[in-house]
């Protein structure tokens, strides 16, 4: 197998995953084992995505496939003091660093009796069947390369766990941070699976951030699982350096009459991809997708949605606005896919992109497929700029012209920004804004 | 010296000549009608004093205060104490109404050197401002205009006006599409606001708004010039002869005022 594998120049991978297998995954499960195998096996076959694929169209990662990575650094020292502002009042911590868990930063008080919130590997020694029936049982990785790597490499991540008919009412702050050394490039690939049984209801946020300066990759896979009548919201903050790039898969799995919603929230990394994969298999599920994008200089950050309505009776909302300034780049892509017999499907999905420099370019591309006959989908895209009546009345009521164009600015942003039940996470974003955009002290007075 | 001096005003949009020789002198203490035919450039001459970019002064002179305003940008204008209430107010969802005019305010407090007004202090002083216009409390906490009906969004200026304390203002068609409710309660407030330091320019295409904001001086604008000034019963011959009657004795050469 290794001769053949060695032959199509992706030996490089394949000869770290031998070691890594020696060394770090030599304990761990068979079928865990078998599953890091096929899928390195099927990222060999894969390869690197280029141009010439249509969902890599806008998106060059041959920058990354040139990369000599070192896969699955240690964690290496930082300061804990600076992610004391990723830290939220209220929240369950975790603080996942290189892909492992930091222990000793992460608090777990306040978690209801019964709810696991551990490392991804702890979870597969303690609960090992809950982990087999799910980790990558979702995230395709016969599909999708970077999926293939994560889960051949994956390291660790976190393990969130919530029994039928648990509440958890302190959200589970998570933050993920590469902290890169010197020249050496790091690939960091973590894995996250969250489970929410029957009735429950928990709170996620996944914070990425870069602790220290350096380019590296960060590759990961979050697989969610939402059982029957289960309430789950998910928050993820992108705000990790421009010398990162970020290539992420988020697979939600809905269960009968369940509720799932997504805030995603773009400001950092040079290069993101967000694949977000909701598949809404149980009747009369729910999923709201949102997201905020805000790129300036040369970022990319490319959102690529895929709605899978499978049974009957299910809404999904989308709803993604984006703001590009610069010569940065944004890529929407929103796939719904409704199934034969996902009757009284509503969809609706809409992105809205900002343009506030004449150089910033971005590509907006709905797909609908419907193989139901009684269906409601809509959607829409706009490309727009500030409206110059807007900015001249402001003005002529004494508001100055730049303070007047963050105003509207931050005015687009705002429907997504309210939408943020926690709010931790919503004054994070708010403050995020007001010292982003230009005057923002007045800004901040006015809305 | 008068509080603002039209000399001579030409102004353009898109190469097209609209104003062509606009002289009007106003000062203190002054109401001022400015009535015309649709396209006569009435909203144009709004537009011009508050600033808006895309009308170009080709010719002629604004002095406001002493000041050459065509140089003032939009915001300067505002702080110096000029405002417009717009024609046709625009929506701005996602921004508040009261916030937006609190930051609106302490920029023209700061201009003033006046310390900015907290959020207490501002809530009193807007509660007061309400009264004025009969604003309903639950248009402050909405988005600017978002959503506001016709009249919602007139009284909204006519708010906007009495919280931002203007020199001289300037009404554009305030009261066009406005019932007769409507109508008095945004005239009651302007009234309210009318005293010996401030002048009101008020821009309409009706007679009807001056039964309740009387002027003292009426102008009539035609193809983009002032072609006859006189006191208030001017509007009410107006009124009574259409405008088609001015424009011939316009055109038979007769005298500007009367």
């Amino acid at each position: 197998m290794t001769m053949a594998l060695k032959e199509t120049g992706y030996d490089r991978y394949v000869a770290e995953f031998e070691t890594l297998e020696k060394r770090q995954f030599a304990g761990q499960p068979e079928w865990t084992q078998k599953l890091r195998k096929d899928a390195i096996a099927r990222f060999v076959d894969l390869g690197f995505p280029t141009i010439r694929q249509e969902d890599w169209r806008f998106t060059n990662v041959a920058p990354i496939a040139r990369t000599d990575y070192s896969l699955n650094p240690d964690v290496n020292g930082f300061d804990p003091a600076s992610l004391a502002r990723y830290r939220y009042a209220d929240c369950v911590q975790l603080v996942v660093s290189n892909g492992q868990i930091a222990t000793e930063m992460s608090d777990l008080s306040g978690l209801p009796e019964g709810v696991t919130v551990c490392s991804l590997m702890e979870a597969l020694e303690r609960f090992p069947e809950k982990v087999e029936a799910y980790l990558g049982r979702f995230a395709r990785f016969d599909e999708h390369p970077f999926v293939a790597l994560n889960t051949a490499l994956h390291r660790d991540g976190v393990f969130v766990h919530v029994p039928r008919g648990v509440i958890v009412e302190r959200p589970i702050n998570i933050v993920l941070t590469v902290s890169p050394s010197g020249d050496e490039r790091y690939a960091v690939f973590p894995r996250n699976l969250f489970i929410a049984e029957e009735n429950s209801q928990v709170t996620v946020v996944e914070q990425f951030i870069s602790t220290g300066k350096g380019s590296y990759l960060t590759s990961p896979v979050t697989e969610v699982v939402v059982e029957d009548n289960a309430v789950v919201d998910h928050y993820k903050l992108q705000r990790e350096s421009v010398d990162a790039s970020h290539i992420a898969t988020f697979q939600i799995q809905l269960g009968r009459s369940s509720n799932f919603s997504s805030h995603s929230i773009s400001w950092g990394g040079g290069l993101v991809r967000n694949d977000v994969n909701a598949v809404l298999d149980g009747e009369g599920s729910e999923a709201t997708l949102n997201g905020l994008y805000m790129v300036e200089g040369n970022q990319l950050v490319d959102n690529h949605m895929r709605v899978d309505h499978v049974a009957a009776h299910c809404d999904s909302h989308e709803l993604y606005k984006g703001i590009l300034d610069g010569h940065s780049r944004s890529v929407f892509n929103g796939r719904i896919y409704v199934h034969p017999g996902a009757q009284k499907t509503d969809a609706k999905q809409t992105n809205r992109n900002l343009l506030l420099s004449h150089d910033a370019l971005c590509n907006s591309n709905p797909q609908l497929e419907i193989f139901a006959d009684d269906v409601k989908c809509t959607h829409g895209s706009t490309i727009g700029q500030l409206d110059e009546l807007a900015i001249f009345y402001l003005r002529s009521r004494g508001i100055g012209e730049e303070a007047a164009r963050s105003l509207l600015t931050y005015a687009f942003a705002a429907d997504i920004v309210e939408r943020i039940k926690v709010d931790q996470v919503r004054l994070d974003l708010e403050e995020f804004l007001f010292r982003r955009l230009p005057k923002g002290d007045i800004v901040r007075q006015a809305v | 010296m008068s509080l603002l001096e039209i000399k001579n005003l030409h102004a353009k949009v898109e190469d097209m000549e609209i104003l062509k020789g606009v002289n009007l002198t106003v000062n203190a203490g002054e109401v001022h009608a400015i009535m015309g035919p649709n396209g006569s450039g009435k909203s144009t001459l709004a537009q011009v004093m508050a600033g808006k970019e895309e009308y170009a002064v080709t010719e002629g002179e604004i002095f406001y205060k002493g000041q050459d305003l065509v140089e003032m940008a939009p915001e300067e204008r505002a702080r110096e104490g000029v405002f417009m209430a717009f024609q046709y107010p625009v929506e701005i969802p996602g921004v508040s109404n009261v916030y937006f005019l609190k930051a609106a305010l302490n920029a023209i407090r700061t201009h003033r050197g006046e310390d900015e007004m907290d959020a207490m202090d501002f809530l009193t002083y807007v509660r007061e401002k309400m009264g004025l216009v009969k604003m309903d409390e639950g248009l402050l906490n909405r988005p600017v205009n978002d959503g506001f009906s016709g009249g919602e969004k007139k009284r909204n200026e006519i708010f906007h006006m009495a919280v931002l304390d203007p020199v001289l203002a300037i009404l554009d068609e305030t009261d066009s599409g406005l019932d007769i409710d409507a109508l008095k309660i945004v005239a009651n407030g302007v009234n309210s606001l009318r005293d010996e330091n401030r002048a009101f320019v008020v821009i309409t295409h009706y007679q009807r708004l001056l039964n309740y904001i009387v002027p003292d001086y009426v102008h009539v604008l035609m193809d983009g010039k002032i072609v006859r000034s006189g006191g208030k019963e001017l509007a009410m011959e107006l009124e009574d002869k259409g405008y088609s009657w001015l424009e011939e004795q316009v055109q038979a050469g007769e005298p500007a005022t009367v």
